[in-house]
């Protein structure tokens, strides 16, 4: 229990650190900051409350499985419109 | 044996059968992961191709309603994972209590998010409900893209709220030590969640500063 509220407890602070982040002058880094603490969160959300941390190889590769499509789902469709003249 | 009680074919062992009941709900909340997935993609095709634009649209949007739905979400993804702990602690009390609390941040979340649609009537950027049209044509798309993500998650977590009640209604579920039914209902609350945790920078963060 004492677990659950530690990830809850530090999913908060990262809310916290993307909100602050959306407000400082970062430049082209931003959108990668902000896409970046919300992996941060999906992963603590998937390690702690959703149990993968406990889990088998199985379940743990259909889990990365659907991951893994759109991670190449939206790298194709960027590196079409990065490259585009 | 409640052991023996809790197994049914085709299954000998129940390792093997609990690992069949997530696989099935996982593989099933892939599919849906897959179908945000296509909405995210719809949303940085926008931004790549509009970049100011897309950061203006995102400014008008209520960067309070939606930090505050966020951490509203988070804390539920709590209360579910705590429900699943109690219930495999043999605590079927605190179970149900975690689940009903779950159930009202849901409807916190819902009322906060009535709230913004609300507020975007009346500033008239509803896409087809706008009595003067929207400024230009980006903040249509946005708009529509907006409509479309939001009130798709909507619906999920509406869905996830009616599973997290027939959860707490159900006392044998809640009695179950291997948390069978408030397991796998808990694993779609986090993907309801985890679908939140995006939006929020895609919708909310890329204007924040405008």
């Amino acid at each position: 229990m004492l677990r659950l509220l530690l990830v809850w407890f530090s999913l908060m602070l990262l809310l916290g650190v993307t909100l602050g982040a959306a407000f400082l002058p970062l430049g082209e880094a931003k959108p990668w900051i902000a896409y970046g603490i919300a992996a941060a969160k999906a992963g603590l959300i998937l390690w702690f409350f959703m149990d993968m941390r406990k889990e088998g190889g199985l379940l743990r590769l259909a889990t990365g499985a659907a991951l893994l499509w759109i991670v190449f789902m939206i790298t194709l469709i960027a590196a079409d419109y990065l490259t585009r003249s | 044996m409640a052991e023996e009680r809790h197994l049914h074919e085709p299954f000998h062992e129940v390792e093997r059968q609990e690992e069949a009941d997530r696989l099935g709900m996982l593989v099933f909340l892939g599919s849906e992961a897959m179908l945000f997935g296509g909405i995210f993609a719809a949303a940085m095709t926008l931004r790549l191709l509009h970049p100011q634009e897309y950061i203006a649209a995102s400014g008008q949007m209520k960067l309070w309603h939606g930090t505050l739905n966020t951490a509203i979400l988070l804390t539920s993804s709590l209360l579910a994972a705590v429900a699943v702990e109690a219930a495999r602690g043999n605590r079927p009390l605190w179970a149900r209590r975690a689940l009903w609390a779950a159930v009202a941040l849901g409807a916190a979340f819902l009322g906060i998010k009535g709230h913004e649609y609300c507020l975007e009537y009346r500033a008239g950027v509803i896409p087809g409900l706008a009595p003067f049209g929207l400024r230009s044509a980006f903040e249509q798309l946005f708009m529509n893209l907006y409509f479309v993500a939001t009130g798709l998650h909507a619906l999920h977590l509406i869905a996830g709220m009616v599973l997290l009640s027939i959860a707490a209604l159900n006392r044998r579920a809640q009695e179950d030590v291997h948390a069978v039914l408030i397991g796998n209902v808990a694993l779609y609350w986090h993907l309801v969640d985890l679908i939140w945790v995006f939006l929020y920078p895609t919708i909310y963060l890329a204007g924040a500063a405008q």
